[in-house]
């Protein structure tokens, strides 16, 4: 009986292992014929490609393995910025939905839409060839807030130039500590004694006043530098100094944020519908105000509908994110399984690592979403 | 009487080893490539996305220009019918993998022939079918006519996964410039970028920078500059470990490019077969056994040169007439100042 439970499980796990052994078999044998060498060594020699833009210090005398974190890390940066500008935009497009206001709710669900129903690389391409040639040149553009300037070069803007940073970094993560602390205190309290504190607005003046106070007595000083117009040819300019953002990044977060956005409001949306009516009567009748209503018991709820599926849009939002290639902002793909493919020619050791290399991300992004939902759930007693 | 027979069967196996080296149907047998090509009926040959005078399709799906020929001499070669062949658009990042996991037999896509290349991902460089080197364009009214004028700051707009990237990182450098890469995957972006402006200069291959120009909105707004950065022979490729059709392609190339400097044309190559000059007669199958080796028969350079023409011919039709580079350049007959020279056939 027990063996009859285990055969059909060992065959498949034995079909599966000689799949993959067929496979490693074959490509091995190709790549012995061929006269193709398989490693990693190719990682640490040097790259001698440069990259557009980087979060570290890179040129073209690091290694092929520099060469990866960089694209990584861009690859990271853009999800990232994607997935929290997404969110906001996700929440306020999901909550304009059920807007009783005819203008708002219809403008929201035109929004949602037109952008969910229309491809995402389409979408990058409008971005950034449609948008960019409508921007300015360099030495037409206007000034904006008095510092920054938009041309089809990019976004040029201030750069803070920072003086003992080190000190105000660790005032800043004292501050978090503290605001943790107090937090724990402040619910103890009010679960003890009933007693409410002003928890928010406490929390900020923290996060504010330990960090600024490094500036008199810290030693930190911050000083700002503005881009300046340079004369590159008769007709071709530039900007030095400050900091400058690629076009190519600007049009894929873009395209990345108002897509995945429109998924997130739909989330947000079925979440808050999801809740009974009688729900919000009930903490109304009780004398609860209408925004602790939404805090205190329509969002609890409410999040464990909707961080599933959100979870879901973060990843895709990463993945997406490879889309980069087709309008040069160097992310993983474009850097890493492009250039320095074709560079070393080492298809199967770089698609392997771009390949594991996504599969953590986003196994990362799983996991921590998985315990803020279990964190949220409801605990049953 | 066993010292004799035992000397005797091995002189017999060595005329055996000899007869079947030189007999055609073991180059065939020895060739997995040509067998496999001649049991399809076509050549499968990979080609660029798109690069006028090089290989560019048209609207009906006819593929014309220089690497195409290529693919059109070895299939009139080895199939008799120069248009048995079947043409795999690639970019530059899948060129190699291509044709190194099976789905081409030759890659004819205006591909640098470099020694990493060459020695390290299992490809063999048949030859050179284009002289070329990298250069750059700018826009007219920028008033840059020298890479001398470049300053620090400067945006060049390119493609990834070539030697450009390469190059252009050590012009840069030698000339102590700062500047900002802007690589994109496909060529068709880096037209449409470098032209709604995002960079102050376009660099690549300078017969590739002729050919983008045609798609510019403004083609007379822009030059190339005249200084040239790298060496970049251009040329066909094939897989390593296969020498018959490595031989085919590479003898293939020359021939074309020996017809043009004995002036044997497509028009005339059936009357050349009567020719004085014994060197003609073997350019047309006329005389000797050219064919043999290859396992092939002894007419394929004459089909070649009537199919597809020689190599002037071929220029002539994709590049100069079409107006991309009327100048041949260093891709003229030694001869006649040039640098193309290829080994005889004989």
């Amino acid at each position: 009986m027990k063996f009859k439970k285990i055969l059909p499980q060992f065959l498949t796990l034995l079909f599966i292992v000689l799949i993959f052994g067929f496979f490693t078999m074959n490509a091995q044998e190709n790549m012995d014929t061929r006269g193709i060498e398989f490693g990693f060594g190719f990682l640490k020699q040097e790259a001698s490609f440069d990259i557009q833009f980087s979060l570290i210090d890179y040129d073209g005398s690091r290694s092929y393995a520099r060469a990866y974190l960089v694209g990584l890390l861009n690859t990271l940066l853009v999800s990232f910025i994607g997935i929290i500008l997404s969110t906001i935009l996700g929440v306020i497009i999901g909550v304009a939905r059920l807007s009783p206001n005819y203008l708002i709710n219809k403008t929201a669900s035109f929004y949602v839409e037109f952008f969910r129903n229309v491809p995402l690389l389409l979408q990058i391409f409008f971005w950034y060839f449609a948008a960019l040639r409508a921007l300015p040149m360099p030495e037409d553009a206007p000034l904006i807030f008095g510092s920054s300037y938009m041309t089809i070069k990019g976004l040029y803007t201030v750069a803070p130039v920072w003086n003992n940073f080190d000190v105000f970094f660790i005032a800043l993560i004292i501050a978090m500590i503290i605001i943790f602390f107090f937090n724990r205190f402040a619910k103890k309290k009010q679960e003890e004694e009933g007693k409410q504190y002003p928890k928010f607005l406490i929390s900020l003046g923290i996060f504010i006043i330990l960090p600024a106070s490094t500036f008199l007595i810290g030693g930190v000083d911050l000083s700002w530098s503005f881009p300046e117009l340079k004369q590159l040819a008769k007709t071709s300019f530039t900007y030095e100094g400050g900091l400058g953002i690629p076009p190519e990044l600007i049009a894929l977060t873009l395209a990345l944020t108002l897509y995945t956005a429109t998924f997130i409001a739909e989330n947000v949306r079925a979440g808050i519908q999801g809740i009974g009516k009688g729900q919000k009567e009930a903490a109304a009748s009780i004398g609860l105000t209408p925004s602790q209503v939404l805090k205190l018991v329509i969002m609890p709820q409410a999040l464990r509908i909707i961080i599933p599926p959100t979870t879901n849009q973060y990843l895709n939002l990463t993945k997406n994110s490879s889309l980069a290639a087709a309008i040069a902002y160097p992310d993983l793909v474009l850097v890493f399984a492009g250039t320095a493919m074709m560079q070393t020619g080492r298809a199967i050791e770089i698609v392997g690592i771009t390949m594991a290399t996504y599969l953590s991300i986003s196994l990362a992004i799983s996991m921590f979403m998985n315990w803020y939902n279990k964190r949220i759930a409801i605990q049953e007693k | 009487m066993f010292k004799y027979l035992k000397q005797l069967t091995s002189l017999v196996a060595m005329v055996a080893v000899l007869f079947t080296f030189t007999t055609e149907t073991m180059a065939a047998k020895k060739s997995k490539t040509l067998k496999n090509t001649q049991k399809k009926g076509f050549v499968r040959c990979g080609v660029s996305q798109g690069l006028p005078g090089f290989s560019n399709a048209d609207a009906a799906g006819n593929w014309t220009g220089v690497d195409v020929d290529v693919c059109r001499a070895v299939a009139a070669a080895v199939l008799g019918d120069a248009n048995k062949v079947k043409f795999t658009p690639l970019s530059a990042k899948e060129r190699f993998t291509a044709l190194t996991s099976g789905e081409i037999d030759i890659l004819s896509r205006n591909t640098t022939w470099t020694l990493s290349r060459d020695a390290d991902i299992g490809l063999t460089f048949v030859g050179v079918n284009f002289y070329d080197g990298q250069g750059f364009m700018v826009r007219k009214d920028s008033g840059i006519t020298s890479t001398s004028q470049f300053k620090d700051g400067i945006s060049a707009c390119t493609n990834i996964g070539t030697t450009t990237e390469l190059n252009m990182r050590d012009f840069f450098n030698s000339k102590g410039i700062s500047y900002t890469p802007v690589a994109f995957e496909k060529a068709d972006e880096v037209v449409a970028a470098y032209d709604a402006g995002r960079c102050d200069t376009y660099t690549t291959d300078k017969s590739g920078l002729a050919a983008q120009r045609t798609k510019m909105t403004n083609p007379d707004d822009h030059m190339v500059l005249p200084e040239t950065i790298s060496k970049e022979p251009l040329g066909p490729v094939v897989r390593q470990g296969d020498s018959v059709w490595e031989d085919i392609v590479r003898w293939s190339l020359n021939t074309m490019i020996e017809a043009e400097e004995y002036g044997v044309t497509s028009a005339n190559a059936d009357s050349m077969k009567t020719s004085d000059n014994p060197q003609i007669k073997r350019l047309v199958g006329a005389e000797g056994e050219m064919g043999a080796a290859f396992g092939l028969d002894n007419e394929w350079n004459l089909r070649i040169i009537k199919q597809v023409g020689n190599y002037g011919e071929s220029y002539k039709r994709n590049i100069a007439d079409t107006g991309i580079l009327p100048d041949r350049g260093p891709n003229e007959l030694w001869t006649k100042g040039g640098i193309l020279y290829v080994p005889p056939s004989r």
